[in-house]
């Protein structure tokens, strides 16, 4: 496939490293991950509202919740840090209960790498749009990675992240408590919502059941989100023969190496 | 300095370096086929983790709430019909109405 002359054509030439492995980034791919992002922005718009809501019951102004969603952009780590301010826990607490939440995008960046082409400062910067739901949507199922998924679907739940909690955090009054209105389970039923997608075989709901199971084991001794990274582990079921086989078989099916 | 500038510096230099350090490391080379096999069973892994520490725990101590029953009804309402809005919007109706009762 030929790389058209555009602008991100012309800097992904300039960044010369495996280029024929790595298709170059078309509009029309980035465009079809903003449109696969929109309802996930729509969920993560209602989050962000709550999120703008609790950050001030914390302590923050209106103006710092606004841009701790627009730098850090990970809601779950800004959750934990908040919740950690709100009990009045120290500042560098709060930012380790974040660093142990997002440990999960560690695994999800290792997953990724070999998909993100360029030199090591480029792929740094390809790795920052990875958040939950572009990552399960950018997955091919075999392995690798559609970064113009990521990248697109990113891109619109940020724009909805950053939006809502504008509008949580300058209208708070109007909402009240957002656990009156089940908000809360929004997050969790997100999850909910990109697990079942993932369940296709035997295979991948056993290492589902194995990684909720290794989770709950966790949750009354390790810190918040470090069962999450632990869990991880099940998917070392992965290494068997038989499921390197069922891989092999997916790469060729999907026409990869 | 203010504790909110610290508190915001702070999670977003942890949450771009973890962002990036698999990119940095192994960005850009084909990985063996036992690493591709590992990668494919990550996110039910992971997900299945952040459900249930999400709709069953509250920081270190697991329980059952409204907001377990409301994931319930999420991700029933996910299964049956596919819509990620639908699942929220029946996890947020389902946990208020309980918690209104």
């Amino acid at each position: 496939m030929a790389t058209r002359p555009s602008l991100v054509g012309v800097l992904e030439q300039t960044l010369p490293r495996h280029a024929t492995a790595h298709p170059g980034l078309h509009r029309a791919a980035l465009i079809a991950g903003v449109r696969a992002g929109v309802p996930f922005a729509v969920a993560g718009g209602l989050l962000a509202m709550s999120f703008g809501v609790v950050a001030q019951e914390a302590g923050l102004s209106q103006v710092a919740a606004i841009v701790m969603s627009a730098v850090v952009y990970a809601g779950s780590a800004q959750f934990a840090a908040i919740a950690i301010l709100a009990q009045g826990g120290a500042v560098g607490a709060a930012v380790l209960a974040a660093a142990l939440m997002n440990s999960r995008f560690l695994a999800m960046g290792i997953a990724l790498a070999p998909s993100l082409p360029g030199r090591a400062w480029w792929r740094a910067l390809q790795g920052q749009p990875t958040v939950d739901a572009s990552w399960a949507m950018a997955s091919n199922g075999d392995g690798s990675f559609d970064r113009a998924m990521l990248f697109g679907s990113s891109a619109i739940q940020y724009v909805a992240w950053v939006g809502g909690t504008a509008l949580g955090a300058l209208g708070g009054g109007i909402i009240g408590d957002p656990e009156r209105f089940g908000l809360d389970a929004i997050y969790p039923a997100f999850f909910a919502g990109l697990l079942l997608k993932e369940l296709r075989d035997g295979r991948s709901r056993g290492v589902a059941a194995a990684g909720a199971l290794i989770a709950l084991a966790l949750v009354p001794f390790a810190p918040a989100g470090v069962p999450i990274l632990a869990a991880s582990a099940a998917a070392l079921a992965g290494l068997t023969r038989r499921a390197r086989a069922d891989a092999q078989r997916a790469i060729e099916e999907a026409g990869g190496r | 300095m203010s504790s909110s500038f610290v508190l915001i510096a702070g999670c977003a230099v942890v949450t771009f370096v973890i962002k990036a350090a698999g990119p940095v490391a192994l960005g850009g080379r084909d990985l063996p086929i036992a690493f591709r096999s590992v990668i494919m069973l990550l996110a039910p892994a992971l997900f299945a983790a952040l459900v249930v520490t999400q709709a069953l725990a509250d920081g270190d101590q697991l329980r059952i709430g409204p907001e377990t029953a409301g994931v319930a009804a999420g991700g029933l309402v996910a299964w049956r019909t596919g819509s990620i809005i639908g699942c929220v919007a029946a996890a947020a109706i389902v946990t208020a109405a309980l918690r209104a009762i």
